[in-house]
């Protein structure tokens, strides 16, 4: 393939990670207080994996992925550490993360008509780009290089002096993955990146993701509320309660036996084709401003015990593999005595819900 | 369906006192016309119609639930829209419980509609940010005609109950923004049934909502259904929620219906290549269940200039010679090859092809090519040999030289109508009429 990752030396898929992210946390000051939008997230992205992150909204997940990329507004704090290439992302100069952004580490946005230009050529879309970040190369080679990537995503060279309003949606979205993958990044985050489109559209773009992996060796970290879409596109899964990491592992060991019951509850509550009755989370997402004392999940989860409600949940290993933050998996000797007693419920109103 | 709660004695509320149907569309249209230019509309050119509505035929049966399943641009929304007299109806009729909507003056039509009732897509949009949730809910009795004050609130207060707003007193003073998505669908929901309507039309009610939130405002409109023996036309593009939901499902592309019956045979046994489509595209949360994809390519066309013959040939996977080939369809399979070829190739070809702009003009018939016919027909065949499966070649009818290049003759295809094919009607070409007496 002409797109191999560029900045990476010849591993093994179980070798080091692309990216590495350690105890990362994001908080949004507020006049209310900090709000911890990502509080403690720690995970590995290997070359040419596929890691998808759900969650409901209001959990982080958009927070975090544009926090590996530097990209947050002003009054967000972070902390933590991302390893690339032998470097934290987190503590470098913004000069230095800035020329790190495209190349190294790309993006895909969910609405791709709000990211493109409606004045501007596709053509003139590419040229800014790989010249902004690759200025030795010829006219003749930007165009090659252009139309390489385009032809990736299915769209004919014939449209490449076409402007965004002439594409479709699922069509625009694919220029979107062009764009990012034609500065041949090691690793991208999309967020959402199917959420506006049609259900056919939407199956085909997730093909191309899917094939992405194969194809391309780039790492991409795929932000979703479909687990759906994370059963077929992704490796590993990661599921985000309220600012934490509280599940992770493969995708069919986590979605056939989830361990965590936030991730069990929202397999529930996800209508399928093979729905037979209605599941529902009672309650929503805490204010992060204040979230609950001890495990986060608590207040609306069915299998709450005494110490869930006090003490934090231990991060260990799941029996299967991967991990997972949850008294009821364990340990069962860190729990106090008549910790395991179920936790009485206040019964959840509406004027909590989401 | 089994899987079904149990449907309460069909329009218990006693407002029905006829049988037959609730609702009664037939031969609907609905078209829009483009403005175009300014110099067009001066000599008086015509700029063309969308027909985002053409020629639909639909019953409601009291108590019934009725999916509009299409993806964006089929016309489901706008078939919804009409319902309530909000989309003028170019064609046909639309009959309340054999009132024609069309003969009605503004005045009764609005009196009519306390009768149908909308739920929107976006709760954020349909809600006005400058009403408290108890003027928002109220707005619809006043409009009818409601002036007390007091009535108008303890009415308010029954709605809000009923759609589980409970404690009333926290949420009358609200505003849109002080509440969570779910929460303001409830409203939406509670402003739809105060006026006491028997059919409620729900545009994609929960496609704007968290995956956790769907599942509690479509048990919510089960209850209300229960509750107040409603009638629903359930507008949706995921077939998932519309299978639990309808007890009939019509499957709209392009403004017509394409396949229409009971959700069960529906779902069993899926005819239309369109429906089969829908169903293959839906992701399984289940990782053991994933199935190798035959996913249709491109998207929904241009409504202002539909495809000609079966509006879904150039996306069917099991298209045919009668399907309605034509040069737009050979525009895009010579630009698909093009995706597969070297830049060097493609420059070599596209130079020899020449331009394809002319083929956006559909015909059956089409020229292609600059560089002689020996080199054209050469070029064509390398893009048969690579992909000799596309059901484009069953439409090719010959190729003659023509020219500069060639001229490609393509079958006359037909549009198929609805026709019974066991227990659901469906519009292909691929399902003949049956035999009468069968």
């Amino acid at each position: 393939m002409s797109f191999a990752t560029s900045n990476e030396p010849t591993l093994e898929p179980s070798s080091e990670p692309v990216i590495s992210a350690r105890d990362v946390r994001v908080w949004y000051g507020t006049t209310r207080g900090a709000i911890r939008a990502v509080d403690g997230v720690s995970f590995d992205i290997a070359p040419g994996e596929t890691l998808g992150l759900v969650g409901e909204s209001g959990c982080g997940k958009s927070t975090l992925g544009r926090g590996l990329m530097g990209l947050l507004p002003p009054g967000a704090k972070r902390d933590g550490e991302v390893w690339y290439d032998g470097k934290d992302v987190l503590s470098m100069r913004a000069k230095d993360s800035y020329r790190l952004r495209g190349t190294d580490l790309g993006m895909i946005f969910q609405e791709p008509l709000t990211r493109l230009n409606p004045l501007l050529r596709i053509s003139a879309h590419f040229e800014e780009t790989i010249k902004q970040h690759e200025p030795g190369l010829s006219k003749q080679q930007v165009r090659q290089r252009a139309l390489d990537a385009l032809r990736q995503m299915g769209i004919p060279p014939t449209r490449y002096r076409s402007y965004p309003h002439e594409f479709s949606g699922g069509m625009r979205q694919r220029l979107m993955i062009a764009l990012a993958l034609v500065l041949q990044p090691a690793f991208i985050v999309a967020d959402e990146p199917t959420t506006a489109l049609d259900v056919l559209v939407e199956a085909q773009i997730v093909q191309i993701l899917n094939d992405l992996r194969r194809n391309f060796r780039t790492s991409l970290l795929l932000i979703t509320h479909n687990v759906g879409i994370v059963a077929e596109a992704c490796d590993r899964v990661a599921v985000m309660y309220a600012g934490r990491i509280v599940e992770e592992g493969r995708v069919s060991d986590v979605f056939e036996n989830p361990q965590h019951p936030y991730t069990r509850e929202l397999l529930r509550s996800t209508i399928s084709l093979r729905t037979t009755g209605l599941n529902f989370i009672p309650g929503s997402p805490p204010d992060l401003v204040d979230p609950p004392d001890g495990c986060r999940f608590h207040p609306r989860c069915p299998d709450a015990m005494a110490v869930c409600a006090t003490r934090n949940p231990i991060n260990i290993e799941r029996p299967t593999g991967g991990r997972v933050e949850c008294w009821q998996v364990g340990p069962r000797d860190q729990i106090p005595s008549g910790g395991t007693r179920p936790l009485k419920q206040e019964e959840l109103a509406v004027a909590d819900e989401a | 369906m089994p899987t079904k709660p149990e449907t309460p004695d069909a329009d218990a509320q006693g407002a029905g006192v006829e049988a037959g149907p609730i609702i009664d569309v037939r031969g609907l249209a609905v078209h829009y016309g483009l403005r175009g230019g300014s110099l067009a509309r001066l000599f008086g050119r015509d700029a063309g119609v969308v027909k985002a509505v053409d020629g639909i035929d639909l019953t409601l049966q009291p108590g019934e639930v009725v999916g509009l399943v299409g993806e964006s641009g089929s016309g489901k929304s706008t078939l919804g829209r009409a319902l309530l007299g909000l989309a003028p109806a170019t064609e046909g009729s639309i009959r309340f419980r054999g009132q024609d909507l069309a003969t009605l003056s503004r005045r009764r039509l609005r009196d009519l509609r306390r009768h149908i009732q909308m739920v929107f897509q976006d709760p954020s949009a349909a809600l006005n940010p400058a009403m408290t949730v108890e003027v928002a809910v109220g707005d619809a009795l006043r409009v009818h005609g409601m002036r007390s004050a007091t009535e108008r609130r303890a009415k308010v207060v029954d709605a809000l109950e009923r759609v589980g707003l409970s404690p009333v007193e926290l949420f009358l003073e609200k505003y849109p923004r002080d509440l969570s998505g779910g929460q303001k669908q409830r409203v939406v929901m509670a402003r739809a049934i105060i006026t006491g309507p028997s059919v409620l039309v729900a545009d994609e009610p929960i496609s704007m909502l968290d995956m956790s939130v769907r599942a509690k405002i479509l048990q919510l409109m089960l209850d209300l259904k229960q509750d107040l023996g409603l009638t629903y036309v359930y507008i949706t593009h995921d077939l998932a929620s519309a299978k639990y939901f309808c007890d009939r499902i019509a499957i709209m592309y392009l403004g017509r219906i394409v396949e229409i019956g009971p959700t069960e045979e529906i779902f069993a046994n899926p005819r239309h290549p369109y429906t089969k489509a829908l169903l293959r595209a839906i992701p399984d949360p289940d990782p053991g269940r994933q199935l190798p994809r035959d996913l249709p390519r491109g998207e929904v066309p241009d409504a202002a200039a539909p495809p000609l013959g079966c509006a879904f040939h150039p996306r069917c996977t099991e298209a045919v010679a009668s399907c309605g080939w034509e040069s737009r369809d050979l525009r895009t399979l010579v630009e698909a090859h093009w995706t597969r070829r070297t830049p060097e190739a493609f420059e070599a070809e596209s130079a020899s092809v020449g331009s394809l702009d002319h083929l956006d003009r559909p015909a059956t018939s089409a020229t292609l090519g600059k560089d002689g016919p020996e080199a054209i027909k050469g070029f064509l065949d390398q893009v048969r040999a690579e992909a000799p499966d596309d059901p484009i070649w069953t439409g090719v009818q010959t190729i003659t030289d023509e020219g500069s290049g060639v001229r490609v003759h393509f079958h006359e295809g037909v549009d198929p109508a609805l026709r019974r094919a066991g227990g659901v009607d469906v519009a292909c070409v691929l399902y003949p009429e049956e035999p009468s007496g069968v």
